[in-house]
């Protein structure tokens, strides 16, 4: 690991990794609740135009780029807002013209080879400029600023529209404003893992974390871990197993969702055959429902006719006879 | 009760729809504090789009809504509104507790840049308690019934510290147990004063906390008045023509859910 920092070039991609890896969960995460997994990819396509324009107009490819995605975005949520159901076909015009273009124009550059197109499209975290570094930690720092201080309230839009709605949250407004951050974030991570591969990053880890974390907050933070480890990860194998990075680190990350899936189906197993179903039960305990409430190994039994009674999804599950011995 | 107050909801020959579909109109309503109000009507009266256009998330279209004295165009105070939506089940999307989902009760109170306050989450408890769901605060609103999800949004409501609740169909899709709870808890705000609209298709499981019926027939008031004497109006009704309210003339619908083209598939109850 050492030697690999003392390289120039590695210690600018493990940083690249770093932002990219800890803000695309984090915006993600409003993506997953929302429905809207696949926006990103989309906002990719779009990108990969911008990616052209500047590439053909001599301007930093990073800027233009910025700039097509936010407009993308801003564009997505107006129509996805307008409630018409064209929309859906209007994102799908907008997405795919927006990859035809940039294909189209890089292949017309003079600066465009085979090579330079597919370091876009997935990732080419090895030849990136210290300036394009230096853009994209500002990029990352306003991403994650902004997201952590509005969590509440996009999680409050994105779990409840109507209710925010209700309560003159501006809704509209919050989700511009969450679209613009993915854009931002799909710009960021452009180099590390390709305009194609950039929803992965910003979805798996959340598939994952949402497997076995139990609250939003504790998921949330769950997935900005898978997403560092995977993406600083990937590119240390990229840099020895000489792939490149983009592939490497969407493969780490589809790996960690599978281990996840495979130990927690396992665990469900091990618990659903370990415990058992309270008789057919119309009451429902609570604080003031007269059982007696007891405290059981961490959760809250009820004392019914002699059975412990504990609360577990819509049901009550057996937890024994109730004898007097422990109380004394 | 201050005579002098504006009342809480005052409607005049106001209708409500979607885009250019008028739903309900000429409606006249004066909703007063401490009052509590059942609003029936069959499906596709117009009930929700009545609580919803009142809220300003349904088109107005005509007449005249106040709010607290405001007209609702001017009206900002939006968390002195409790709103209760009708939802069957909360987005399963992601894990959220039932902390995390009342704690959103409390937003509307502070501005986007502060954070949450240890008075926030005081009143965040307090409400979660007064749902009785104080045992499962941190549990995940995925698990828990269709009941305590529907008080997990009562309590949400209730974050905001709101002076008059509107519910729509709290009681919808509830199975037996937790609609008893959810009445208990009704009851209970009902006693401290709180003043509620609540929208419902089972009279029966608030019969003993409503003071006042108003009656949706097909976008139009068709009924105003006590508890007693939409009684009489149900039975002249049912006496005189095939115009009926089948919700509540039918006795002891009680639990059967699900029976209504909107309703959601009978819940089925955990053995």
């Amino acid at each position: 690991m050492t030697d690999l920092l003392a390289l120039d070039f590695m210690r600018q991609a493990l940083l690249a990794a770093l932002l990219a890896g800890f803000a695309a969960p984090l915006v993600g995460v409003f993506l997953v609740q929302r429905r809207m997994s696949l926006i990103g990819d989309g906002m990719g396509h779009v990108a990969l135009a911008g990616v052209a324009v500047g590439v053909l107009t001599g301007q930093a490819p990073v800027l233009t780029a910025l700039a097509a995605a936010v407009a993308a975005a801003v564009a997505i949520e107006l129509i996805r807002a307008s409630g018409r159901t064209s929309g859906d076909t209007a994102l799908a015009v907008m997405f795919y013209g927006g990859i035809a273009l940039g294909v189209v124009l890089i292949a017309r550059s003079s600066a465009g080879t085979p090579a330079n197109l597919t370091g876009y499209l997935f990732g080419a975290i090895l030849t990136t400029s210290t300036t394009d570094i230096a853009v994209f930690a500002a990029l990352a720092a306003v991403v994650l600023a902004t997201t952590l201080l509005l969590r509440p309230r996009f999680f409050a839009v994105a779990n409840d529209e109507e209710y925010a709605r209700a309560v003159g949250i501006p809704v509209l407004g919050y989700n511009v404003l969450l679209a613009v951050l993915t854009a931002v974030t799909v710009v960021v991570s452009m180099r590390v893992v390709g305009l194609l591969l950039i929803s992965a990053l910003m979805i798996l880890p959340n598939a994952t974390s949402q497997l076995f974390a139990r609250s939003f907050r504790s998921a949330m933070w769950w997935a900005v871990v898978i997403g560092v480890l995977c993406s600083v990860g990937g590119v240390v194998v990229s840099y020895s197993a000489e792939t490149p990075s983009g592939g490497t680190i969407v493969l780490l990350a589809v790996g960690a969702f599978l281990l996840a899936s495979t130990v927690t189906a396992l665990g469900t197993r091990v618990r659903s055959a370990a415990h058992d179903r309270a008789e057919r039960h119309d009451h429902e305990h609570g604080p003031d429902c007269g059982h007696p409430a007891l405290g059981h190994e961490g959760h809250v039994d009820y004392l019914h006719d002699g059975h412990r009674h504990a609360a577990h999804e819509g049901h009550y599950d057996e937890h024994g006879q109730h004898t007097t011995v422990e109380r004394r | 009760m201050h005579l002098s107050d504006p009342p809480l909801m005052r409607l005049r020959s106001a209708s409500f729809g979607y885009a250019d579909r008028v739903v309900v109109s000429g409606i006249d309503l004066d909703i007063h504090r401490g009052e509590v109000v059942a609003l029936l009507g069959p499906n596709g009266s117009g009930k929700s789009t009545l609580v919803r256009g009142i809220l300003g998330l349904t088109t107005q279209q005509g007449g005249e809504v106040q709010l607290f004295g405001r007209p609702r165009e001017r009206f900002t105070e939006h968390t002195r509104i409790g709103y209760v939506p009708q939802r069957h089940s909360l987005s399963a999307s992601v894990r959220a507790t039932v902390t995390e989902i009342v704690e959103v009760g409390r937003l509307p109170h502070r501005p986007w840049w502060r954070p949450t306050s240890s008075e926030d989450r005081a009143i965040v408890r307090r409400a979660i308690e007064d749902v009785g769901l104080a045992d499962r605060a941190r549990e995940e609103v995925a698990s828990l019934s269709g009941g305590q999800q529907r008080r997990v949004l009562i309590a949400r409501a209730l974050a905001g510290e709101p002076e008059v609740l509107v519910m729509d169909e709290p009681t919808a899709g509830v199975d037996r147990a937790s609609q008893e709870a959810l009445a208990g808890v009704l009851r209970r705000l009902v006693d401290r004063g709180t003043s509620m609209l609540v929208v419902t298709h089972e009279l029966a499981a608030l019969e003993r906390v409503v003071s006042r019926i108003v009656c949706l027939d097909a976008g139009h008031v068709d009924f105003d008045g006590s508890a007693a004497a939409y009684a009489a109006h149900v039975a002249g009704h049912a006496a005189g023509s095939g115009h009926h309210h089948p919700d509540d003339v039918t006795p002891r619908r009680g639990h059967v859910i699900g029976a209504a083209p909107l309703d959601p598939a009978p819940r089925e109850v955990a053995p």
